[in-house]
């Protein structure tokens, strides 16, 4: 499947779309549908058609397999600290009011950051799953 | 009612398979349909999340699981009776359970009159995001999120786990042994 041209031409042609998507879903999701959850997995799904198209290991020089892992736990760090800069500034744990100039956008841009943190561990979850998977002889 | 009539098909369709391969497929399909059951009722994030994590990445995962098993399930060494007892009486226990439940969409119920309208009417002036569904699951109920998210992060902990926790082991004799 390395070799065919087809396949190879069609998924470079994809993959810049996917990305796009999936930056879409992230930040639109306070406006339409979406969020960090959808958009990590469309982000994973497009390292997982890389990879069956490109092979495991060029998939892996671009996205190592380490720093896969690593995002697992740190979108949940950026989450949690989120959390705990708001409680710094003097509210409540999970609280965003104070991070903005006033509560309002001070919210708004929590749930953005909030929504970067579900997107790197659901991401990373799902391509170092998918990794490990491939990474098994049978 | 045609997409839940289709639904029952791929049911039955995955029942009868007993090529794995097949029944992966019509599993993506399932996941489909029911993405398409949640646009109808308007819950657009749940289809979005259906279609990518349901038909996406777990067919994707099964057929890995696939590659590293076989394709064709085995017969099952026990009669099916009992199975089917416990699924047709949940069903039929779940089925009497949705003649007590009000209309879909009705105004008045508990659903639609405790913290809903709140956070219809809230949720623009206290976090400038219209996508109601954002803003509860990412403020007002961030702290749900926050397990949620660490929930996966768990999960995929304890995959990763069982699936490398063999690799790990240095390369010598006691791995060739181990090894089929």
């Amino acid at each position: 499947m390395k070799l065919d041209v087809i396949f190879r031409i069609a998924a470079k042609i994809f993959i810049p779309f996917m990305l796009v998507f999936a930056m879409y879903v992230q930040f639109h999701g306070d406006f339409g549908p979406g969020g960090g959850f959808q958009a990590g997995v469309v982000a994973a799904a497009m390292v997982i058609f890389y990879a069956i198209i490109f092979g495991l290991e060029s998939a892996q020089k671009i996205f190592p397999q380490r720093v896969v892992e690593l995002m697992v736990p740190a979108g949940v760090g950026i989450f949690a600290s989120v959390g705990i800069a708001g409680m710094l500034m003097g509210e409540n744990y999970l609280n965003y009011s104070p991070l903005g100039p006033d509560s309002a956008h001070g919210q708004e841009y929590g749930i953005i950051l909030v929504e970067i943190g579900v997107l790197v561990t659901v991401a990373g979850t799902m391509v170092a799953i998918f990794y490990s998977f491939m990474g098994r002889d049978r | 009612m045609v997409l839940l009539t289709l639904l029952a098909a791929v049911t039955l369709g995955i029942i009868r398979m007993r090529n794995l391969f097949a029944v992966v497929i019509l599993g993506g399909i399932y996941s489909f349909l029911m993405a398409s059951v949640m646009i109808v009722l308007d819950a657009v994030d749940v289809a979005m999340t259906e279609a990518s994590v349901g038909a996406g990445i777990s067919t994707v995962l099964m057929l890995g699981t696939l590659y590293l098993t076989h394709a064709w399930e085995i017969r099952p060494v026990h009669r099916d009776l009992l199975p089917m007892f416990v699924a047709v009486a949940t069903g039929a226990a779940l089925v009497f359970g949705t003649f007590a439940l009000p209309p879909f969409g009705a105004a008045d119920t508990p659903v639609n009159t405790h913290v809903a309208p709140y956070y219809l009417e809230n949720s623009i002036p206290d976090t400038l995001v219209p996508n109601v569904v954002t803003s509860v699951l990412a403020s007002y109920r961030g702290f749900d999120t926050l397990g949620e998210t660490t929930v996966i992060f768990t999960a995929g902990i304890a995959v990763l786990m069982l699936l490398k926790g063999r690799r790990e082991l240095k390369p010598g004799p006691k791995r060739r042994r181990l090894k089929r």
